[in-house]
């Protein structure tokens, strides 16, 4: 691990000086992901910037009747929030799908967006990584990639965002508020991860100087007919193969709204309109949702070992839809999939 | 009289270490402690071109930075790097020895520093060229180069022509990757530097005297220059037999600046230990059409390093448990340039026996007989290799009391038959049978006149319960209550013992002891008899009960003896007598069923229910035994569904070494697991009938999960772990 210099920012503007001032510097909230790559050296701030007691800890109802959430709220006390449990239970289940209680006590909503990849090879730093190591090539193109994308792949990188929470942010059509040296602005949950393109080494469309302070949740929550379904090499802690979140409106067996997006299978969270378009106005069937599903999946490629993921997210989807359907959610305290 | 032996004791090191009382090697402290920092190598073969520690020894906190041309000196000779568990054939690896890489991960230097993050952040300023060399890490593209190890198997009849002319033939490879050991404690050593050369190490070991020696031989050191010790061990599972590179870096840190120096090896850094060898398991068997075996082959082709010939008994156990006519066995390695494998947990059989027990069940499909029913037909009540009877062999009553206990009777044998909802119910079972062996171990006993008594030996506790065992046994022995028992344990300076490992410690340590309290009961009888008017004027048959000395009907109090005699403390020392018969086998065995439920359609497989009935003589602590069994079945999990260290060929190294990625079962994939320990008197094999539990509790488990999941889903995974990709494509 480097040595780092530590700065504690007293509010918001106070971190984005500190930002301006020093290039390397890094935020720090829970510090569950930063660490841990300073430990591998794979981040190697100059200073830490500690927002871990900034004033960005509140639930609130926003003007419109949906929720604005600060970014340190830690994900354990966001999952079990009476609001998001009764109004948008689905992220309070994608949550609880994620790490352990230990390392969710600890996580920030911010962090936990942020958080990197779980490339084997972005973590090693004796081997070429274009996202770690701009240039040097992509060890997994051609090397172990058994956990890697199959959708919005590049050349240059085929990773995977790794967060359960942003999957359901996605579906839920969050907003992600930002604060920077020229101000503030606020932008969709679902372009805010970006694709690798030919730049894997940026992650998100944060700017280098700004910093999260909010996600804000429409007042749509989709309470009742609600699932997430992540799908993993042991039945906890460990990240997904792939996870699915999905949310209906129906009316009778009608569907009037859906929403679907999918984990594990890219570099953000992966929605497709075109998906939930086609099941507007259809009968909640295993055979419209496959169709659906069909639809999310469309241009999915494999490299050698990752194949099985397409026809796994497939039948994922379409289960999650029909747990979401009967209104019987995926438990994430039984591991048993229901 | 038993009050101890035989019960549920709990743990006597329990609370020591659930309050945080019992020290582990890295948490001794010393005056002027110096924190080691490994650095290691990148590439898996070459050399050392060029190692500029300047940089980090600028940084202030650094003391010195050891490397292969900056160190004390080291034995030259292979011999003297040769512990007690070291294949006989090869070249031990030297930690800091030349510039030559052998492997992956490879301590190349050691940043000493006054404190650990110094060390480390030090580490990554050490700036590193090497020659790189054309390598090979990948077993089954280098499956043609394997070369056969002599191995004690002859081969009976001619196997070959019998699996020729089979009625029915089974034949397949069956792979199983490397696996890790993954204990919780990390590897650690502190060395305490004594001020006038000597040196007290504290390391995390499964055997102090093997790694004092060692250490002697490796630094020249005179055998009261070195004391080990290893109280308490956090786990090692096989790992910490030999002795590792972090024992060695700290001590060489010590001598080099002669102050104390303690080494904790990083998680990751683990990985450039010992661990269980991939292998390719090639099992034949030729049956008859009422399904008693004609043939069997098996062929293990394992990994081991380029220099260290490394091998186990993969391919023997159906010497042991299959009567067959014709049998042919053989061992096979590929030299690789990766790091010398170690004793895992059952090692050979976990592996062997996983693939035996596989192979079977696909017999019994094939014959369309009921699994057990084919292992009863093929039962074997003699050790063929050596043509021998068993000192006991209760398996079949394993087979009985498991299938029962499970409801075996109640399985319906055609695959995709039974299901609960969107799941597929598999039920699947395998045998287990490991050795039952002992070794010499010594055992020194104290007894004061107050009634306490002080057991001590060298032998380590590895989490097994070797301390309570202990206790228990000098407790009944010496007619105590067990809180009067207190157990000193893995120091190097106590009487002997050699490496925890193999499940010989329990039947050995706790011969030592009764030796021991046997001479000090003879020697309270001799000192009763002499006391004036002594009840026990004619000592016979002299037992000692309740704090008490008796015989026939006669008692007087141990304390009243020792006073009267004016002996304030009698010690005895006495070394365990095994008369090994060579006539008889000694085996464990155990029947596992297993049920599993997997996900129809999206692969998703739990391990819902596992019976393990395991027959091991007597069973000295229930307890402490039953939790032997449960770990080795949740690690049998673990080996059939979770556990595989990954390697990148192209670049030789392991790409998940940390266990985020490395993956063991966690809570949610342990669901009922039910021990079950079958009667086993054995008076031939030791007076106590003890037999050992260490490693039987987790062979079979993997081949009863895989069986199960054919029965589940009619597919037959031969490839270690079965994850779900290979279930729903
Ligand atoms: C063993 C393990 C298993 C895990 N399993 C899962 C899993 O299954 N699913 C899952 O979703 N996650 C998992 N995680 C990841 C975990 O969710 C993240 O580590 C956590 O959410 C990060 O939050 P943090 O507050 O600790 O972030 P930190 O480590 O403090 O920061 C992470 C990054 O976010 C930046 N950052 C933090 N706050 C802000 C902000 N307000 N604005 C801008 N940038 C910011 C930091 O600069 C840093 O780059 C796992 C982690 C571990 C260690
Ligand atoms: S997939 Fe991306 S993160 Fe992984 S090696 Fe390639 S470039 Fe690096």
């Amino acid at each position: 691990m480097n040595n780092v210099q530590y700065s504690r920012a007293s509010d918001v503007p106070d971190a984005i000086r500190l930002l301006a001032a020093d290039p390397g510097a890094k935020l720090i909230a829970g510090g569950t992901n930063l660490i841990d790559l300073m430990k591998e050296n794979v981040e190697r701030p100059s200073r830490l910037i500690d927002i871990s007691r900034l004033p960005l800890r509140d639930v609130e109802d926003t003007a419109d009747g949906g929720l604005r959430i600060g970014a340190l709220v830690p994900n354990s006390d966001l999952a079990y929030h009476p609001l998001i449990e009764k109004r948008y239970p689905l992220l309070s289940s994608a949550i609880l799908a994620g790490a352990s209680a230990q390392l969710r006590n600890m996580a920030s909503v911010g962090g936990n967006l942020m958080q990197r990849t779980r490339c084997a090879y972005f973590y090693d730093t004796a081997t070429p990584c274009n996202k770690r190591s701009p240039g040097t090539g992509c060890s997994a193109l051609d090397g172990l990639n058994r956990n890697h994308a199959i959708l919005g792949t590049s050349k240059s990188c085929i990773a995977t965002n790794p967060s359960d929470m942003s999957v359901a942010l996605a579906a839920l059509g969050a907003l992600v508020h930002i604060a920077g040296p020229t101000g503030q602005r606020t932008i969709a949950l679902t372009d805010f991860h970006r694709l690798p393109d030919d730049k894997p080494h940026l992650d998100t469309n944060l700017g280098s100087g700004e910093i999260i302070t909010a996600i804000e949740l429409p007042p749509r929550g989709f309470a009742r007919n609600y699932s997430y379904l992540k799908i993993r090499d042991r039945l906890s802690y460990a990240f997904a193969l792939v996870s699915v979140a999905a949310a209906l409106e129906l009316e009778g067996n009608a569907i009037s709204e859906a929403r679907l997006a999918l984990g594990g299978v890219a570099h953000k969270p992966w929605r497709s309109l075109e998906a939930e378009a086609a099941l507007h106005g259809q009968a909640a069937t295993p055979d419209h949702f496959g169709r659906a599903a069909d639809l999310l999946l469309q241009g999915a490629t494999a490299r050698s070992q990752n194949g099985f993921k397409i026809e796994l997210a497939r039948r994922a989807v379409v289960r999650t839809l029909m747990q979401a359907a009967s209104a019987t959610p995926q438990s994430q305290a039984h591991k048993k999939i229901a | 009289m038993n009050a101890y032996v035989g019960t549920p004791t709990s743990r006597v090191d329990g609370r020591a270490k659930v309050t945080g009382a019992a020290k582990y090697a890295g948490e001794f402290a010393a005056d002027h402690l110096l924190h080691g920092f490994v650095v290691a190598a990148t590439i898996p073969r070459g050399r050392i071109a060029r190692l500029d520690t300047s940089e980090a020894l600028k940084v202030k906190g650094v003391v010195d930075v050891l490397t292969h041309a900056h160190r004390p000196p080291l034995a030259d000779k292979d011999d003297a790097w040769k512990d007690e568990v070291a294949p006989e054939k090869g070249s031990p690896f030297r930690p800091l020895y030349d510039d030559r890489i052998k492997f992956n991960g490879q301590p190349i230097a050691l940043v000493v520093a006054e404190d650990w993050e110094t060390a480390k952040f030090a580490a990554t300023l050490v700036r590193v060229e090497y020659e790189q060399e054309a390598f090979a890490t990948d077993l089954e593209s280098e499956r043609g180069k394997a070369a056969k190890v002599d191995q004690p198997h002859k081969p009976r009849g001619d196997a070959p022509a019998a699996l020729t002319r089979a009625a029915v033939r089974l034949e397949a490879d069956y792979v199983i990757p490397s696996e890790h050991h993954n204990p919780m404690e990390l590897y650690a050593t502190t060395a305490v530097w004594d001020g006038n050369g000597s040196i007290t190490v504290y390391d995390k070991t499964q055997g102090v005297q093997n790694v004092q020696k060692f250490l002697c031989s490796v630094f020249g050191k005179k055998p009261d220059d070195i004391r080990v010790l290893s109280p308490y061990v956090g786990g090692a599972f096989g790992s910490g037999l030999r002795p590792q590179h972090q024992v060695v870096l700290a001590t060489l840190g010590a001598l080099a600046l002669k102050r104390s120096v303690r080494v904790v090896l990083t998680r990751q850094q683990m990985y450039s230990l010992g661990y269980r060898p991939m292998t390719i398991e090639h099992v034949a068997l030729g049956a008859k059409p009422d399904g008693t075996l004609d043939a069997v082959s098996h062929e293990a082709i394992a990994v081991t390093s380029r220099f260290e010939d490394f091998s186990r008994n993969d391919t023997g156990w159906a010497e042991q448990l299959y009567k067959s006519p014709n049998s042919r066995l053989s061992h096979k390695l590929v030299h690789l340039d990766v790091a010398t494998p170690c004793d895992m947990r059952a090692p050979g059989a976990a592996s062997g026996v996983c693939a035996l027990e596989c192979a079977m069940d696909e017999l019994a499909v094939a014959l369309k007989l009921d699994p057990i029913e084919l292992r009863l037909k093929c039962y074997s009540d003699r050790d063929q290799s050596e043509d021998l009877p068993y000192t006991s062999k209760r398996l079949r009553e394993c087979y009985a009391r498991g299938a029962e206990a499970f409801g075996w009777g109640r399985r319906n044998p055609a695959p995709r038959s039974m299901r609960d909802g969107k799941e597929l119910v598999g039920w699947g079972m395998a045998t287990g049978v490991w050795e039952a062996l002992q070794m010499p171990v010594a055992a020194r006993i104290v007894l004061t006149a107050n009634g306490h008594a002080e057991v001590s030996c060298a032998a380590s506790d590895i989490g097994t319960g070797t301390y309570t065992i202990v206790a228990q046994v000098a407790a009944d022995a010496l007619g105590l209550p067990i809180d009067n028992i207190s157990v000193r344990l893995a120091d190097s300076t106590l009487p002997q013992a050699p490496v925890e490992g193999g499940s010989w410690m329990a039947a050995s340590s706790a011969h030592a002891v009764l030796g021991a309290a046997e001479d000090i009961r003879q020697e309270l009888a001799r000192l009763a008899k002499a006391m004036p008017g002594s009840p026990l004027a004619d000592p016979v048959n002299v037992t000692l009960v309740d704090g008490m000395i008796a015989s026939n009907g006669a008692a007087v109090s141990i304390a009243d003896v020792m006073r009267h005699s004016k002996v304030e403390r009698i010690e005895k020392q006495k070394l365990n007598q095994f008369v090994e018969d060579k006539s008889y086998a000694r085996n464990t065995h155990s029947a596992v069923f297993a049920e599993v439920k997997v996900d129809e359609e999206l692969g998703v497989i739990r391990v819902t229910r596992v019976v393990s009935a395991v027959a091991a003589g007597r069973i000295l602590n229930t307890k402490t035994g039953r939790s032997q069994i449960m770990g080795g079945v949740v690690w049998g999990i673990g080996m059939a569904l979770h556990e595989e260290t990954v390697m990148d060929h192209r670049f030789g190294r392991i790409m998940n070494a940390n266990i985020a990625e490395y993956h063991i079962p966690v809570n949610a994939d342990v669901h009922d697991i039910d021990v079950i320990f079958v009667d086993e008197p054995d008076e031939r094999i030791n007076r106590l009938g003890v037999k050992g539990l260490g490693e039987i509790g987790i062979v079979g488990v993997p081949a009863a999960i895989a069986n199960a999941v054919y029965h589940a889903t009619g597919k037959r995974i031969r490839r270690f772990p079965i994850t779900l990709d290979k279930l729903i494509d």
